[in-house]
């Protein structure tokens, strides 16, 4: 992410003879593994479907016919604007959002208490907040499906304490995929804002306090100004996997609703083997990503301008 | 010990087993359906590398080899409709009279099979039923209908894992209705779709590898689910029924097919073969807990099975069917209503 690294203005002349070249590794890798393949995808959701999946090489607009009109179960009603699959958007861009916010609540104070520890323990502190995802992120996802399913550890906990009556009805709900979601991508949140906070020159709040600023003035107006490219870093690693996950809603939401990345999944591996619909639906997806992404390209170019 | 003495024994551990074995043989399997010692002994027996990944649904499997994995495996193991859909697609490669031979040691009700007429591409694996299970400690009424899927008593509402299979299920929500599978009647698909979409509100979660675990969890109270899986969740304390419906229940077989463009296909027909030998089916059964499709059997299998509820239709249930194929348009219908389920 090149946010808030726009002072690359003191190029070294080190590397001037090859500064072109510098970039090739990265191009080719992008180019082979990440272009080639979002652009199939374009051709892919402009082709008839085959039945039972794959494509026949004839240009159609039937995948984006299908996820915006509903023509009945047979397909000759008159057309109506179909709800199911702008549910599911919508859905997920809800859940993305609410861990998205999730993360920046509980992230941006933990990322600000590493960055004002002594020097010489922010690393340990960092080593600590990175431990768990050093475990496979299935491996995580099962092992919270264990500790809040109806008699795991969680409701046994809170029952024998008294808390609750019955046990939480905690597993396959919207709920779970949240949690879910939040704890998969928290270190994303956190590691960005460490690093603009770490940078912050902590002078600017004392000069603050000394002027009589009071603590809210000084995070609103100082802080977290300075800190913003960091906090929208973070936001964006976390709100767009989100957006597409697909473990988080099959294990612990019980694969019951669909987010994007269980539908896309679905056209491809599952029953349904519709692949230009699938590849539609990611550039749906994408389109709406890049659209994001756009916004906040913008939004940085103008404040630096 | 450093990295570089680690680095240096894994790779002299991985040129002595590439050194040992004659060959190689990549199989294509569904999830906890095959015991790891039948697979050794296999190896040891030929001096075989057997390599394995594994699927959650025909349909999936079907996915996958089309997507472009056909070419690196040797054999799968599809169900009895979709040998009939791999077929048609090509995916499948003829066994040619006499490549195979034990191929006498076939049960000759199952030589001459519908979806494989005279089993030109497919060898029998195992057998059984697709139904549901219910928690005895939790719903002690009448489990013999259909309705404790799709209209469930109040004590399992919200608590009723679902296979992720499409052909199961409208199969299971077909024979519910008392309607044809596979119908072509716009009332009879509409009541399908309205059966389906209203009985969804009461079912926890889609998942076929989860089936038997969210039994014993307790995470769902009753599961569509196959009848050998429903007695290994029987095995590990789950207190659950197996039942067999009035309105009648799905019947399958697992069948063991040769892929077009087998890289190790000599290996792949020992394999068949080795499948093909009473004692070593009998072990897939006695783990599996479904039943085998080969003679003599019998006495290498473990009397338990022959006693045990999942594998004993009572008195008085439903007939048993398979899936049927759908024509495309029929097919299409079932997608939707499919998507519509999950949105």
């Amino acid at each position: 992410m090149a946010a808030g690294t726009g002072s690359g203005r003191t190029v070294s002349a080190t590397f001037s003879p090859v500064r072109g070249w510098l970039l090739l590794p990265s191009w080719l890798v992008i180019g082979i593994f990440l272009l080639v393949p979002v652009l199939l995808m374009l051709v892919y959701s402009f082709l008839t479907k085959e039945f039972r999946g794959g494509v026949i090489w004839e240009f159609s607009l039937a995948a984006y016919d299908q996820f915006v009109f509903d023509r009945g179960l047979f397909g000759d009603d008159p057309p109506q604007i179909e709800w199911a699959y702008i549910t599911i958007f919508v859905r997920s861009i809800l859940q993305a959002l609410g861990a998205t916010v999730l993360c920046l609540l509980i992230g941006f104070p933990t990322a600000y208490f590493i960055a004002t520890r002594p020097a010489n323990t922010r690393a340990i502190w960092l080593f600590l907040v990175t431990i768990p995802y050093w475990v496979n992120l299935l491996i995580r996802t099962v092992s919270m499906k264990f500790l809040i399913r109806d008699n795991g550890p969680l409701n046994e906990a809170l029952l024998a304490i008294g808390v609750i009556d019955a046990p939480l009805q905690l597993i396959n709900t919207n709920f779970a995929v949240q949690l879910g979601l939040f704890y998969s991508y928290l270190p994303f949140m956190v590691l960005p804002i460490y690093a603009s906070v770490e940078r912050y020159n902590f002078a600017l709040s004392e000069a603050a306090s000394d002027l009589y600023a009071p603590k809210w003035t000084i995070l609103r107006s100082i802080l977290l100004p300075v800190v913003k490219p960091g906090i929208i870093a973070g936001c964006i690693l976390v709100f767009v996997p989100s957006l597409g996950a697909f473990l988080a809603p099959d294990l612990l939401g019980g694969a019951k609703t669909f987010m994007i990345g269980s539908l896309i999944e679905e056209q491809f591996k599952g029953n349904a083997g519709n692949w230009p619909f699938g590849a539609a639906a990611s550039m749906i997806l994408l389109s709406m990503v890049l659209v994001v992404l756009l916004f906040y390209a913008r939004a940085q170019s103008r404040e630096q301008t | 010990m450093n990295i570089k003495t680690l680095l240096g024994s894994t790779a002299l551990v991985l040129a002595a087993n590439a050194a040992a074995a004659e060959g190689s043989l990549s199989l294509y399997h569904w999830f906890e359906y095959i015991p790891q010692e039948l697979i050794e002994k296999f190896e040891a027996e030929y001096d075989v590398d057997v390599t394995m990944d594994t699927y959650d649904s025909n349909e999936a499997l079907l996915a996958s080899l089309k997507a472009g994995t056909l070419g690196s495996y040797d054999l799968a193991v599809p169900g009895d409709y979709m040998v009939e859909i791999m077929a048609g697609e090509g995916l499948l490669d003829a066994i040619a009279e006499g490549e195979l031979a034990n191929k006498g040691n076939i049960q000759p009700e199952w030589l001459d099979v519908s979806f494989d007429p005279g089993r030109m591409y497919s060898i029998p694996y195992q057998w059984g039923s697709t139904s549901f299970s219910v928690n005895r400690d939790v719903y002690a009424g009448d489990i013999n209908s259909t309705s404790i899927l799709f209209d469930p008593p109040p004590e399992l509402a919200g608590k009723i894992n679902m296979l992720d299979s499409q052909g199961e299920v409208m199969a299971m929500a077909s024979l519910h209705l008392g309607i044809p599978q596979c119908s072509t009647d716009r009332d009879q698909l509409q009541a399908l779709d309205a059966l389906l979409q209203g009985a969804s509100a009461n079912w926890a979660s889609f998942g076929s590898d989860i089936a038997k675990d969210v039994l014993v969890s307790g995470d769902a109270a009753a599961g569509m689910i196959y009848n050998g899986f429903s007695a290994k969740a029987r095995a590990e304390g789950a207190n659950i029924e197996y039942a067999y419906p009035d309105e009648g229940y799905v019947v399958w077989m697992d069948n063991v097919v040769l892929l077009k463009d087998a890289p190790n296909r000599a290996n792949a027909l020992l394999f068949m073969d080795f499948l093909l030998e009473p004692e070593n089916i009998a072990a897939v059964t006695n783990y599996a807990q479904y039943a085998a499709g080969v003679t003599g059997v019998a006495e290498f299998l473990d009397p338990e099975l022959a006693v045990m509820p999942e594998n004993n239709p009572r008195e008085g249930a439903g007939p048993g069917a398979f899936i049927a194929v759908c024509d495309q348009a029929t097919q299409e219908v079932y997608d939707q209503i499919w998507t519509r389920l999950r949105s």
